[in-house]
């Protein structure tokens, strides 16, 4: 089984202990987090096993791209300090599993990956990505393991990842365009520090995205609208790819004002928070996230992930915000989206 | 033509009757797994008049008798065990009143959940009653007489429990008013001040008498609903977890189900919880009540609450719709269990036993409680579903299910809307003395033996 390949000297001669300094979720001055972090890097125990709520965030916040979080993982799955209850941890590893009933489009040289999220496949779809679409596939055989991070069970990230890239090569793909940002951080972040082997390439959708709507550009009509962005926690194992959020709203006139809780500030949308620190955390968190989001005018929530958005909707909705998800807003943009953001048909 | 059959085209209307052999087929079965047999005659009357009618002509000619709502009990209620006169009470389908004050209303014995529903929403959307999670289309006076529940059965009772007055065409013909209704016009209480003779009628399964008119309890409908789903894999926790949730006596509903599949549900046990509020707030301080009451187990890590996601619509359905579902999972849309009323205690010996029943008779099981009257029992379902097609799949249920009805009976358990062979499985356990009291009433009450026999029939 693959193994994290940690460098332990990079902790040792950190400069910044960065990765719990700006942990939004517990405090440290900067001795205390450099010593936390070496007791994690030694195999002992630490608060931090105990009370990280696996955000992600300390993968951005890293300067030295060192794995803090995958770190944090593997050690609470070696000392059995799981995260969420047992019955929903077996939960998410039971319905995740493997059945053979993957959904496979036409692929040839390219697949439009769904990850396991059917809503996926109605997002890829229309004018930006018709000549994608019908390579989709979806399924337990294409989801990248990367939410099984969140109840410390990296033993089946290890397990199941060189599978999926395993069904993915017997496709014969050479690029597989993501749609979540789950599974591009995965082949991106998680599979390189693991050692796992990724033969494909993988294609992170708001770059795709962006090619196309540059493409499409005498059909964009600006919309004209303010928004605020939820950042989803797995674009932290990513963030050289955040600056595209702003290209793409830019080019299709949606103003994103400045916020307390964006970019590295971004909080979680509570949806593993919820089962991992329990109600009272997740509410207060989502709470003080959508008064940001009212607080500098804005109209939508603009979602990247489907997770966030099946956790927030609700919530800012009954707020008097319109949650939508940014291909719809890429959709609207071109004419093609009659849906009114945000309500019915 | 027979003439009975004149008889009861005289009493009824020609629209009202029939004996074609289409539509006795119709009337010979039910959903569930027990043999078909045909009636005589089946008639479908608009008043309590015509009821009467009837009735005397089947005293008259001893002809049995069977009153049937829509038919959808499962376990055979309406099937004509031996013949006679089905009367479908479809066409008395009218809400008479409501009092908005008092809070009841009084419709037909033939009117339906969704006739009800639909009529609170549309002029008093503030009131409701306790909707069962059956089809729309079955009925009020049905449900009552078998004891069933809806969805405020966890707050104030068996369905049963809300009647607030009867109407009643005894076997001899006699039409008959019960509590309030007795003495004047209102029908705000079945009993008391009075002896309940209630108890003549509500459980006894048609077999003592047609229910004309029903007055039932309605309750406050609160404005927003919503749901949280609170999930273990230690079957031993669910009676402690529902303790903890009817202490707090402010949920709507708690129901409790596993099933294998899909594997998001495996070994898991789900207890879902309803509650209702004005406001966001009241939501919201419910919620955190609910949270604060299990903190316990999900500190121990022994339990949690699930994401509910796209699942939540589908709880939040009144009826829902997805028993249904679970029916045509084997294909052939057959789907029938057994559910007992019994202590929430016994929780993990009912669990293992449809698992060890499943297994023993190669069936697709889901299972499904609901907790009664703030946790005073439970109805536990040991719920097959099965193909229709495939006679040998339908033998092994009912076998399986005659198997879960013995077993709760030695737990204790009371048998709910049982079916003929079940009712004899409990007589047979009762106390004789209890024994001979229900067959010295219904001896009085229907000394013919005509109303549907068949049926807890003591002798």
């Amino acid at each position: 089984m693959a193994k994290l390949k940690f460098n332990e000297n990079v902790c040792n001669t950190c400069p910044t202990a960065d990765c719990l300094v700006k942990c939004q979720y517990m405090k440290f001055d900067r001795s205390e987090a450099h010593d936390e972090m070496m007791k994690i890097v030694r195999g002992e125990d630490s608060r931090v096993l105990h009370d990280c709520v696996t955000c992600y965030a300390c993968e951005e916040y890293c300067p030295r791209g060192a794995h803090p979080y995958y770190l944090i993982s593997e050690r609470r799955e070696e000392k059995a300090i799981y995260t969420a209850p047992r019955p929903i941890t077996n939960q998410w590893i039971n319905m995740t599993q493997m059945q053979g009933k993957p959904m496979i489009g036409a692929v040839s040289d390219k697949a439009l990956s769904c990850c396991f999220i059917p809503a996926l496949g109605e997002l890829g779809s229309g004018e930006i990505f018709k000549d994608v679409a019908s390579a989709m596939v979806l399924g337990a055989e294409f989801m990248c393991p990367a939410v099984h991070t969140h109840f410390a069970r990296m033993s089946v990230v290890k397990e199941r990842l060189p599978k999926v890239v395993n069904n993915f090569v017997k496709l014969g793909v050479k690029e597989v365009i993501c749609l979540h940002d789950e599974c591009y951080g995965t082949y991106t972040s998680i599979a390189p520090a693991y050692g796992i082997d990724v033969p494909f390439k993988p294609v992170y959708y708001m770059d795709f995205l962006l090619k196309r709507l540059n493409e499409l550009k005498n059909q964009i009509k600006p919309l004209n609208i303010k928004a605020a962005y939820q950042r989803p926690c797995s674009n932290r194992l990513i963030p050289n790819k955040h600056h595209l959020v702003k290209e793409i709203l830019h080019l299709i006139g949606v103003e994103l004002p400045d916020r307390k809780y964006q970019d590295g500030n971004a909080l979680c949308c509570g949806e593993m928070l919820r089962a991992v620190a329990g109600y009272k955390v997740a509410n207060d968190i989502q709470q003080s996230n959508i008064q940001d989001m009212l607080e500098v005018g804005t109209d939508y929530c603009v979602f990247n992930c489907p997770a966030c958005q099946t956790s927030l909707s609700e919530k800012v909705s009954k707020r008097g915000l319109k949650p939508v998800h940014i291909i719809d807003l890429c959709k609207m943009a071109i004419g093609e989206n009659k849906k009114e953001v945000g309500g019915d048909e | 033509m027979s003439d009975i059959f004149k008889s009861l085209l005289g009493i009824i209307g020609e629209r009202g009757v029939s004996n074609t052999p289409e539509e006795l087929w119709f009337y010979s079965r039910d959903p569930g797994v027990l043999t078909p047999h045909l009636p005589d005659f089946v008639v479908a009357p608009k008043t309590t008049e015509q009821i009467q009618k009837v009735i005397q002509l089947a005293n008259q000619e001893k002809i049995p008798i069977v009153p049937m709502g829509n038919g959808m009990a499962l376990t055979g209620l309406v099937i004509p065990l031996k013949g006679g006169i089905v009367i479908d009470m479809k066409r008395m389908n009218r809400v008479l009143e409501v009092n908005e004050k008092a809070r009841y209303a009084v419709v037909e014995g033939g009117t339906s959940q969704g006739v009800l529903k639909a009529f609170l929403q549309d002029h008093f959307p503030h009131l409701r009653h306790s909707l069962p999670d059956a089809p729309p289309a079955t009925t009020i006076a049905a449900n009552v007489a078998l004891h069933g529940q809806g969805r405020l059965t966890q707050q104030y009772g068996f369905n049963s429990d809300m009647v607030t007055g009867l109407e009643v065409v005894l076997p001899t013909g006699e039409i008959c008013r019960i509590g309030s209704p007795s003495l004047g016009p209102y029908w705000f209480s079945k009993s008391p001040s009075l002896p309940d003779l209630s108890g003549l009628f509500l459980g006894w399964l048609g077999t003592t008498g047609i229910l004309t008119k029903v007055g039932l309890k309605l309750y406050p409908n609160k404005k927003m609903r919503d749901v949280e789903l609170f999930v273990t894999d230690r079957v031993e926790l669910v009676s402690e977890i529902l303790y903890k949730l009817t202490h707090l006596e402010m949920l709507e509903d708690i129901n409790i189900w596993f099933q294998p599949m899909p594997l998001v549900f495996k070994d898991n046990y789900h207890i879902t919880i309803y509650f209702t509020g004005d406001t966001e707030e009241e939501i919201e301080f419910k919620r955190k009540m609910i949270w604060d009451a299990v903190q316990e187990f999900i500190d121990t890590k022994d339990a949690g609450f699930m994401g509910l996601g796209y699942m939540k619509g589908t709880l939040l359905e009144t009826p829902q719709r997805s028993l249904a579902a679970f029916a045509d999972v084997p294909k052939g849309g057959g789907f029938e269990y057994s559910g007992p009323i019994t202590l929430i205690e016994f929780f993990p010996q009912y669990a293992a036993k449809v698992i060890e029943l499943a297994k023993k008779y190669q069936l697709l099981y889901a299972s499904s409680a609901r907790v009664i009257s703030g946790g005073h029992s439970m109805m536990f379902s040991i719920s097959f579903a099965f193909n229709r097609a495939d006679s040998a799949m339908m033998t092994r249920v009912k076998e399986a299910l005659s198997e879960a009805t013995e077993f709760a009976l030695d737990m204790g358990g009371l048998p709910w809307k049982p079916n003929f062979v079940e009712q004899k499985m409990t007589l047979e356990r009762m106390d004789p003395n209890t024994r001979k009291l229900l067959e010295m009433v219904k001896k009085t009450l229907d000394p013919q033996g005509i109303m549907n026999p068949g049926n807890w029939e003591v002798s």
